[in-house]
């Protein structure tokens, strides 16, 4: 059964790409969804056992890589964290395939997509149920490389396929960063495997290395930096964030896929599995809550003012994603899982309810060009409605129990980090519902912004596209108030050893008596938001034409469209002269100049300028022959006098120096 | 006799012979002359050194010499025969077909 988990997304890839072309659409559907309820059954009965009855489990299924020390070995591990996301990802990864049936139905590729969804599936489950830090690289490779299949899978697309480039270049940056982490685990602990490296963490504290002279570096620190720099690929956060906004080009459930439940969550993962080794480098982890906090911070506000429907929700899972991250950079790793859990259902719901809205819009994904959809797409309304509603941390929804836990872990830290993080994500709080609402009524309740034909093909979603929706909404609902008291808390043992809080890092129980004002404070904030947000956009249009007038408000308003220039930064410096670096410096100067002239060209080159040289003594003249003649006479004589009273002096190996500098010398010779 | 008078005057004749070969531009003819001056300078040292050293060696060795002489001038001419109704010149700058 536990393995079954593993291998069924497996089957379901094999078959739908093998046998997709005999399959057809339908049959590759229901093979593959077949495939995915099946596994998420199990998962759920994995849930009891492991999690909920607390019996942990560890298999071991054949030796990989077998070299002196390295031992890695194919190993699952199932612990409380571990069938938490398994849950979740083959939860969302199933109602995603369900989707798939609708909103993908007239695509004659229908096959090829389930398989790259099979695909991402698995390799997502590889990632989470990985036994060593070996086979985690396997799993984050694989769901980059899902990722970039999925992202172009309408490969005719340019902007596709550069999308899919960036996300595949931009991971790869963060890849290396885990990839050297991993390297530095073994050299410090001698092993890739968690079990090892988690139970070795607390010896190696204080282990340093020297970096310049006197200065050193922690060594836990830099493996853990380094490890986060994976993460940072992966989850999004600032700095290597740029792919994840561009990753809207692949099909909707497919950004549902990866917004919500599988790629960006892999990061928040690494940093919860990696918890034993994070609560031993306390710098790192304080880099940890303070990018967290940023990428939160900046995703929100740049999310404010995005134009195209799916990109506010992408900045929206920037910005949560940034929200998990400081959780776990403040040591609450449980909080952060929670978040992701619940993120999880209401983001794709959120994602999926976009896929219904740009289906019934007609491929229309401008927020400009919508609106009065509210009482033509009811279903669809109610879904984005209770999504939005559960991102913002509407009281008792799913994102108010998890992200009022962040915040109140935050501020309940007593440390700059903590109130650093508590600020920015209360900011952000505020941002997240000025944007979400704003979503909502530019979607639905405005006045109509499109065209006529448009409102009059308008329909409401196929149940294949509406039943996800529904049992999404489901979970949005109530996995917040349902599994608060289970992973969050002081008393629960719901995480068994799977996550390790240091002692005295903890301060779960000083959140609880938090004043009553910081508590209600991201409400407030949030409440605010919102308001604002339904006022601007529902009624005062007015006065945002008169905010437009503003200079200052629209080189605001520019700075933040413009993702903070982040992305034209990166082109002008990065970018730009990565790409003339490649050209100029390794093509050019390197390829064609350096290797081309001192190697085998210049060699032959030189060679035969020589032979020419000396071909050319012979002009066909009698007298010069009979002068060369003359002269070679002369030197053989010479040498074969003088040698015997000049070897006292001079090395006679000098003579065929000095004779071939004449071969060789740069002379005046045709150069072809 | 002083041997190094003969051989003074028996190397100034070879030097005259060489002089011949390289500073000739114009007539292959001269140039055939020169080296029957270099094959005299050398039996001329030969005959030298025989009647020097009291050896008859350096005697047969000159006779040879003379025959081989005579033979490499008369097919040296004949070439030059050959040479002469195919070009229609003899000069020595014009002779430059082969060339490296």
């Amino acid at each position: 059964m536990y393995l079954c988990v593993v291998t069924l997304p497996l089957w379901g890839f094999l078959l739908a790409a093998g046998a997709g072309r005999w399959l057809g659409g339908r049959g590759a559907a229901l093979l593959t969804t077949g495939g995915a309820i099946l596994g998420w059954v199990l998962c759920c009965v994995l849930f009891y056992e492991v999690a909920l009855c607390g019996s942990p489990c560890f298999l071991t299924l054949a030796p990989w890589v077998q070299c002196e020390l390295f031992d890695a070995t194919w190993g699952f591990w199932f612990d409380s964290l571990t069938v938490v996301m398994l849950v979740v990802v083959t939860s969302v990864s199933t109602l995603v395939h369900l989707y798939s049936w609708g909103y993908m139905a007239e695509d004659p590729h229908l096959p090829r997509f389930l398989s790259y969804l099979s695909l991402f599936t698995f390799f997502m489950v590889m990632l989470v149920t990985g036994d060593n830090f070996l086979q985690l690289f396997f799993g984050w490779e694989g769901v980059g490389l899902a990722s970039y299949l999925l992202i172009n899978f309408w490969f005719t697309r340019l902007q596709a396929n550069k999308a899919a480039l960036k996300a595949m270049v931009m991971n790869r940056v963060g890849d290396v960063g885990l990839a050297l982490g991993v390297w530095g685990l073994f050299t410090l602990f001698g092993s890739v495997e968690y079990s090892t490296v988690f139970a070795c963490a607390a010896r190696e504290t204080g282990r340093t290395l020297p970096l310049w002279g006197a200065a050193s570096l922690d060594a836990l620190d830099v493996c853990c930096l380094l490890l986060f720099v994976g993460a940072v690929g992966k989850s999004a956060q600032l700095g290597l964030h740029t792919w994840l906004p561009d990753a809207m080009e692949g099909p909707t459930p497919v950004s549902a896929l990866i917004h919500a439940a599988t790629m960006v969550t892999a990061g928040v993962f690494l940093l919860a599995r990696c918890s034993p080794l994070l609560e031993c480098a306390p710098q790192a982890r304080g880099v940890v809550a303070l990018l967290g906090a940023l990428t939160a911070f900046f995703a929100a506000t740049a999310g404010v003012v995005q134009n195209d429907l799916k990109r506010v929700i992408a900045y929206s899972t920037c910005s949560q994603l940034g929200y998990m991250v400081f959780a776990c950079g403040l040591s609450h790793y449980d909080v952060g899982v929670f978040h992701l859990a619940n993120h999880a259902f209401f983001k794709a719901l959120l994602f999926l309810g976009a896929g219904c809205v740009i289906h019934a819009f007609g491929d229309e994904q401008d927020l400009r060009r919508m609106g009065g959809a509210l009482r033509l797409c009811p279903l669809t309304y109610s879904a984005m409605l209770l999504g939005s509603l559960a991102l913002v941390g509407f009281p008792f929804l799913a994102g108010f129990y998890s992200k009022d836990a962040i915040l109140e872990v935050a501020w309940a830290q007593y440390n700059l980090r903590g109130s650093f993080a508590y600020v920015l994500g209360t900011l952000s709080a505020g941002c997240t519902a000025y944007y979400s609402l704003r979503l909502l009524v530019s979607g639905f309740g405005a006045a109509p912004q499109g065209r006529r034909s448009t409102y009059l093909a308008l329909h409401e979603a196929p149940w294949t596209m509406g039943l996800p929706l529904v049992l999404l909404a489901g979970g949005s609902l109530t996995s917040g108030y349902l599994a608060k008291d289970m992973m969050l808390g002081v008393g629960t043992d719901f995480w068994h050893q799977s996550l390790y809080q240091a002692p005295g890092q903890g301060a779960a129980l000083e959140a609880e008596y938090l004043p009553q004002g910081w508590k209600l404070l991201p409400l407030g904030f949030t409440l605010g938001g919102a308001a604002l947000a339904g006022a601007l956009h529902a009624g005062w249009g007015p006065v945002l034409l008169g905010w437009a007038r503003r200079p200052a408000l629209r080189a605001l308003y520019g700075f933040l469209n413009q993702r903070w220039l982040v992305d034209r930064l990166y082109n002008a410096f990065l970018g730009r002269s990565a790409l003339a670096f490649g050209h100029r410096g390794t093509f050019r100067a390197l390829d064609r100049g350096v290797l081309a002239q001192w190697g085998p060209l210049g060699l032959t080159r030189t060679f035969r300028d020589a032979s020419q040289r000396v071909a050319a003594w012979q002009t066909g003249y009698v007298y010069h022959y009979a002068l060369i003649l003359l002269l070679g006479l002369t030197a053989l004589l010479a040498w074969v006098e003088g040698r015997a009273f000049l070897a006292h002096w001079v090395d006679p190996r000098l003579y065929l120096l000095w004779a071939g500098t004449f071969l060789l010398a740069p002379g005046t010779s045709r150069t072809p | 006799m002083d041997l190094v008078h003969c051989l003074v005057l028996s190397l100034g004749l070879f030097l005259l012979g060489l002089w011949g070969i390289f500073l000739n531009r114009r007539n292959l003819l001269v140039m055939l002359m020169s080296i029957e001056l270099l094959l005299l300078a050398v039996n001329l040292n030969l005959l030298f050194f025989a009647a020097y050293l009291d050896d008859q060696v350096g005697q047969i060795f000159s006779l040879l010499v003379l025959t081989v002489a005579a033979a490499e001038s008369a097919i040296g001419l004949a070439l030059l025969v050959v040479y002469f109704r195919v070009r229609g010149t003899l000069a020595v700058e014009f002779i430059h077909l082969l060339k490296g």
